[in-house]
């Protein structure tokens, strides 16, 4: 069977799982759609809250972040799952009791004023938009390089099995889908860590093969790779890094970005009780746990091996000959996304550090400039390549990455199109609309995002990269201070909220654009975007922790020169913060 | 109502308590160990590495974990000592 087969059979057959379970899960009602009936069981929610969370990001690009960063970039494995700590603790319990469908309805009713549910309407869908290109596109990617076909065609087939399974499903085949998806996406991540595991220490669990020794030097891999990529001109992998601050800042600003993020939220309104959504933050962080302990062993050995691949007989003797390339580079080169050029024309591919501390070594050597760049996105897709495993492993992977990735789409499709039908028409504009009438807007409001998505993913804006960025830095700045005031002060009233999210979304959006251009357009920024340049040394992507803080500051001030909230108001706050009635005040 | 107002408010800040011990172990592991601390760990080595490594790259998911399930097994306790759990 060819690779193509095999590939095909294994998308395909996940594809019709998916699809069954749509039929199986049909909506019958807006609770159906919103929360799946609400009566999910915690561990069930954990797995869903698993693949809502892991994206293209986690599964096909993060690994690469730290293979290429090392210890620098450890933030993304601590940003992305610290979160789940607030997530548990600060916010799940007391919206689970408050026992209604969407986040904006929260803030709505806890400020009492239509807009500031509009505010936190409008922050939701500019950071679920810009988050779901992302998905899209790595979705296409996928479909490119495994399914041979277009990646636009890829995108609609895409789109086309989302559709059935969430438009039909909404919540309740979104939750169902989610807990398959998230199986075949860990099953997808571990296997081929386990092999290399084995290949390279002989140990089976790569998270514990990570810190023990390299079989074939007798060194512990950590410092084989240090003393591999040192020889090259490159940093120590274990480097610590010397601006601290804006490391804590950027870790902070994801934990927080995290836990304020609505499609992960709403997934903690399914479930039955107060105490299961306690659980369920505790389940869903050790099943991403499985693939974030693993991520960082995959990232090490994987640079490993690309260098011994390109340096088999050690760094101090000649790379390989372009002509003797793997067959893994081969195919890649075809994307693209490995480029070779030989720049001292001696039939060899030269992986260095073009650095300016490693010019004298690279020329003694007769080496004319770094001569392989390999995209970093490739490193988990390419992983079963590299270790020679067998046919259907990359076929899995294939099935694992789309899962990874329209699962978190449809996680945040569900979050845009429940904020339009409850929160703009039944809230805003059509108070009287029947539940027929709502599920079937939320139905279309689904439709309608799906096509924009589709259209989105297929048609990246410039600025797709960056914009992940700016999603964290508005649920950090506008969306989790707002929530988490809500629940831990009676004080702070509507005029404090609004004052705080627009001033603490403001704040950091004018940041990110100062360095990133306005609106992200090219050449508009004022500044260039250089550490040398960044207040204090705050990167843009670390700002959302400091807006956050803005919003806190703000919101306190602004309550408490103006008059308490109303006396009913402050009985909501109380009766969020205890458990007892969750199961019927959901009932509404 | 007013009969429950005090056991409410001890509640409460028998909550606060834990939530903000168990935010000082969240942010001692991740903020403290993984980065400020690093230096100070560096004589302790852990596979080729040392531990504030370690943890910036499993030792403080792990925690989390650990405390998530924790807050959740102290907090149904509490829930129940005061009478607010759900039945």
């Amino acid at each position: 069977m060819s690779q193509f087969a095999i590939n095909l059979l294994f998308v395909g057959g996940s594809f019709l799982l998916y699809i069954g379970i749509a039929i199986w899960a049909k909506a019958g009602s807006t609770k159906d759609f919103y929360v799946a009936g609400g009566g999910v069981h915690p561990i069930t929610n954990g797995a869903a809250i698993g693949a809502d969370w892991m994206s293209a990001a986690s599964f096909i690009s993060m690994a690469g972040l730290i293979a290429a960063g090392g210890y620098a970039n450890s933030t993304f494995l601590m940003g992305w799952t610290g979160g789940y700590v607030l997530l548990a603790m600060l916010l799940a319990p007391y919206l689970r009791k408050f026992g209604k469908f969407t986040v904006p309805e929260f803030i709505g009713d806890r400020y009492y004023s239509s807009n500031a549910r509009l505010v936190a309407v409008i922050c939701l869908i500019v950071a679920s938009v810009t988050y779901v290109i992302g998905q899209m596109a790595g979705a296409g990617v996928a479909f490119s390089r495994f399914l041979e076909v277009d990646a636009t065609t890829g995108l609609i087939i895409a789109a086309v099995v989302v559709f059935m399974y969430a438009v039909l499903g909404g919540m309740k085949g979104i939750t169902y889908t989610q807990v398959a998806q998230y199986c075949v996406l860990i099953v997808a991540y571990t296997i081929p860590a386990v092999f290399i595991s084995l290949q390279l220490t002989g140990n089976p669990i790569p998270g514990l093969g990570m810190f023990s020794t390299h079989t074939e030097s007798g060194m512990p891999l950590l410092a084989k790779l240090n003393q591999v990529i040192t020889d090259l001109g490159f940093n120590e992998y274990t480097a610590d890094v010397d601006n601290k601050l804006n490391m804590v800042l950027f870790t902070l600003s994801l934990m927080i970005g995290t836990a304020g993020l609505p499609h992960v939220i709403i997934r903690f309104f399914t479930v039955p009780k107060v105490a299961d959504a306690r659980w369920s933050g505790g389940w869903a962080l050790v099943f991403i746990a499985l693939l974030y302990l693993t991520a960082p062993a995959v990232a090490s050995m994987a640079r490993l091996n690309l260098m011994t691949t390109i340096y088999p007989d050690g760094t101090a003797a000649a790379p390989i000959e372009y002509e003797a390339r793997p067959n893994w580079v081969k195919e890649w080169e075809v994307t693209g996304l490995i480029k070779f050029e030989d720049k001292n024309e001696d039939g060899r591919i030269q992986l260095y550090n073009d650095s300016e501390a490693f010019k004298a070594e690279a020329e003694s050597r007769g080496w004319n400039g770094n001569e392989l760049t390999v995209n970093r996105d490739i490193l988990v897709l390419a992983n079963p390549e590299i270790a020679n495993l067998p046919g259907w492993v990359i076929g899995l992977i294939a099935a694992g990455g789309l899962a990874a990735a329209l699962s978190t789409a449809a996680g945040l499709l569900l979050a845009i199109s429940s904020a339009v039908s409850h929160d703009l028409i039944k809230g805003r504009f059509n108070p009287e609309i029947s539940d027929k009438g709502e599920l079937m807007a939320a139905r279309i409001s689904m439709g309608v995002a799906i096509v924009v998505a589709t259209y989105l993913g297929a048609n990246p804006p410039g600025f797709a990269a960056q914009v992940v960025a700016l999603a964290f830095g508005i649920a950090a700045a506008s969306l989790f201070p707002a929530l988490m005031m809500g629940i831990f002060s009676k004080r702070v009233n509507n005029k404090g909220a609004i004052a705080g999210m627009l001033s603490g979304l403001i704040f950091t959006l004018v940041y990110i654009f100062v360095y990133k251009g306005w609106f992200f357009i090219p050449g508009t920024n004022n500044l260039a975007d250089t550490p040398a340049n960044w207040v204090l040394g705050i990167s843009p992507l670390s700002i959302g922790a400091i807006g956050a803080i803005v919003n806190f500051a703000v919101a306190f001030v602004v309550s408490n020169a103006t008059e308490e909230p109303p006396v009913e108001i402050q009985e909501l706050v109380e009766s969020v913060r205890y458990p007892r009635g969750a199961g019927q005040a959901s009932d509404h | 109502m007013s009969g429950h107002s005090y056991d409410a408010e001890q509640y409460w800040k028998a909550n606060l308590r834990l939530i903000f011990g168990s935010l000082i172990v969240w942010a001692l592991v991740s903020y403290g160990f993984a980065i400020l601390l690093r230096p100070m760990l560096a004589g302790i080595s852990v596979g080729g590495t040392d531990l504030g490594f370690w943890f910036a790259q499993q030792g403080s998911i792990l925690a989390f974990i650990v405390l998530i399930f924790h807050y959740a097994w102290r907090m149904n306790k509490i829930d129940e000592k005061f009478g607010v759990h759900e039945e």
